[in-house]
């Protein structure tokens, strides 16, 4: 609320954003840089407002594909840690295929995943997307779901709850917090993923594949347009989710 | 009305170790405590003190011995609520106001709201944090996460009210308000209670009788009867000649030899 610290947060990375743009375009100029290397902010600006349409358009599409991802994937990934935490053993089974798929670059799998799915569809990519969020859901949810204090343990016990009971007022709410850290993280990875994902074929459309047809055809400027355009859609993800996260999280740590 | 509140006869637990005989926290306890008394369990850590009170909360079970409250067993005084309890954390759920955390055991038994609400207002009341009601237990003190905590045991109107070290992690400002508080509760609420502590000042303030233990293996040495009469207990008795007689006496089983209460030598 107060002017200070509001100017310090938002208007110091602003000053050196504004700053570090001015230096580039200063650069450019002043050393004649092909486009092909590093196009100017303004010819990047120029081409993001004269493409806005297919810009956005391409974002949507990406952005879908990436949202119907995070939802699959958050859905599976906690389910699968409430099962894991519900059934020691699947929890021990499941470690090798969580460690694997953790280590795996997810998007190495959109080839195949096309050749399964057939080239005209998304399904591909939203696969990508669904499996990359998986594991940091999954992992993050199975280890909030044992963050469960044993004061509240002993407490639920004293009042002779049943294990539901136990569940729903002390377990679910203990792993909240750690489900949207991990939602967090997840977001940017989805929107990455599902835009990585169309570098390797599917149909057209979608800011993945909008960034590799400018750069083919030489035009520089409006690949780099399409760039700003992703970042925008990650950073939309990213925000939209650390909303969540702080505003439903507020009192838990005690 | 003749079943004391909680009959403890030739308790035991051991816990079992991977190798060797295992450490025996309980050994051979015998202990009555009478409706509506108050008893304080007092002895050194490790004397198992809070393990005899988590065995009475049915949190525990015992090796062996008998262990009654009101008259069934620990297990079915659980499931019927018979006790209610507090530890040294707070234990407050974070995510709940003041008054969802006081009712929470009154909505996990499915009491109606129109009841809730009253025996919450007067839960407040008694424990004058009406005005913080719906505040979440980040927004409060040490001091008054306790006195929540402790709306919450009393909840349920328990004849039994088990505390493990409440005060424990307060200051001793603020532990000696909330000693006089507990005993105007106890006046009000005519609940027995079973209060573990290491302080000597407060099991003798609070305290009907002080039960003393000692560790290793754990076992009652001495029970000291305070004898002070209801209503005594207010500010001038802890500065008065019988409380400090009480602590000298709490001190001397301790410490297992006659010491002169004015010196407190350690004797170790």
């Amino acid at each position: 609320m107060s002017g200070v610290p509001a100017a310090r947060t938002l208007g110091a990375p602003l000053v050196f954003g504004l700053a570090f743009l001015g230096l580039w375009q200063l650069l450019v100029v002043a050393l004649a840089i092909d486009p092909f290397i590093v196009p100017a902010p303004s010819a990047i600006a120029g081409q993001l407002l004269d493409h806005l349409d297919t810009v956005t358009a391409g974002a949507l599409r990406t952005g879908a594909n990436a949202l119907v991802g995070l939802v699959v994937g958050a859905v599976i990934g906690v389910v699968g840690a409430l099962l894991a935490n519900a059934v020691p053993v699947l929890d021990s089974l499941a470690a090798p295929v969580v460690a694997a798929l953790s280590v795996m670059p997810i998007v190495a799998l959109a080839p195949v995943l096309y050749t399964m799915y057939g080239a005209d569809v998304d399904t591909a990519r939203q696969l990508v997307a669904a499996l990359a969020v998986l594991i940091p859901i999954y992992v993050n949810t199975l280890r909030g779901l044992r963050q469960v204090r044993p004061v509240h343990r002993d407490l639920m016990r004293a009042y002779a709850a049943t294990p539901r009971q136990q569940q729903l007022a002390v377990t679910l709410p203990t792993a909240a917090p750690y489900v949207f850290t991990g939602l967090r993280v997840a977001s940017s990875l989805a929107v990455i993923s599902a835009l990585v994902a169309e570098y390797f074929g599917g149909p057209v459309g979608g800011l993945g594949k909008s960034i590799t047809s400018a750069a083919a055809s030489s035009n520089y400027p409006l690949a780099w347009a399409y760039v700003v355009g992703s970042i925008l859609l990650g950073l939309a993800f990213y925000v939209v989710a650390l909303a969540l996260e702080s505003g439903l999280t507020r009192h838990r740590r005690p | 009305m003749s079943s004391p509140a909680v009959h403890v006869a030739g308790l035991e637990r051991v816990f079992p170790a991977r190798r060797g005989p295992g450490v025996t926290a309980l050994a051979g306890v015998d202990l009555d405590v009478a409706p509506g008394e108050f008893v304080s369990l007092i002895g050194p850590s490790g004397c198992g003190k809070s393990t005899l009170l988590r065995l009475i909360a049915d949190l525990d079970t015992p090796t062996a011995g008998t262990l009654e409250v009101f008259g069934k067993t620990a297990r079915q005084a659980r499931r019927d609520q018979d006790y209610g309890i507090a530890f040294q954390q707070a234990g407050l759920l974070p995510w709940l106001t003041v008054t969802g955390n006081i009712e929470l055991p009154l909505t996990l038994h499915k009491i109606g709201r129109r009841e809730r609400q009253t025996k919450v207002a007067e839960l407040l009341e008694l424990i004058g944090l009406t005005d913080f009601a719906g505040s979440y237990p980040d927004q409060l003190s040490g001091g008054m996460q306790q006195r929540v905590a402790i709306a919450r045991a009393l909840a349920e109107s328990p004849r039994l009210l088990l505390m493990d070290e409440p005060f424990g992690a307060l200051d001793e400002m603020t532990r000696e308000r909330m000693q006089n508080e507990l005993v105007r509760i106890c006046a009000e609420t005519r609940a027995a209670v079973v209060f573990v502590t290491h302080s000597i000042p407060e099991a003798v303030f609070l305290s009907d009788r002080v039960v003393v233990m000692s560790p290793r293996p754990g076992r009652i040495v001495d029970v000291v009867d305070v004898a002070l009469r209801p209503g005594e207990r207010d500010e001038a008795l802890r500065e008065d000649a019988t409380f400090f007689a009480g602590v000298a006496r709490v001190r001397e089983a301790l410490h297992g030899t006659s010491v002169p209460s004015a010196r407190g030598v350690e004797h170790r």
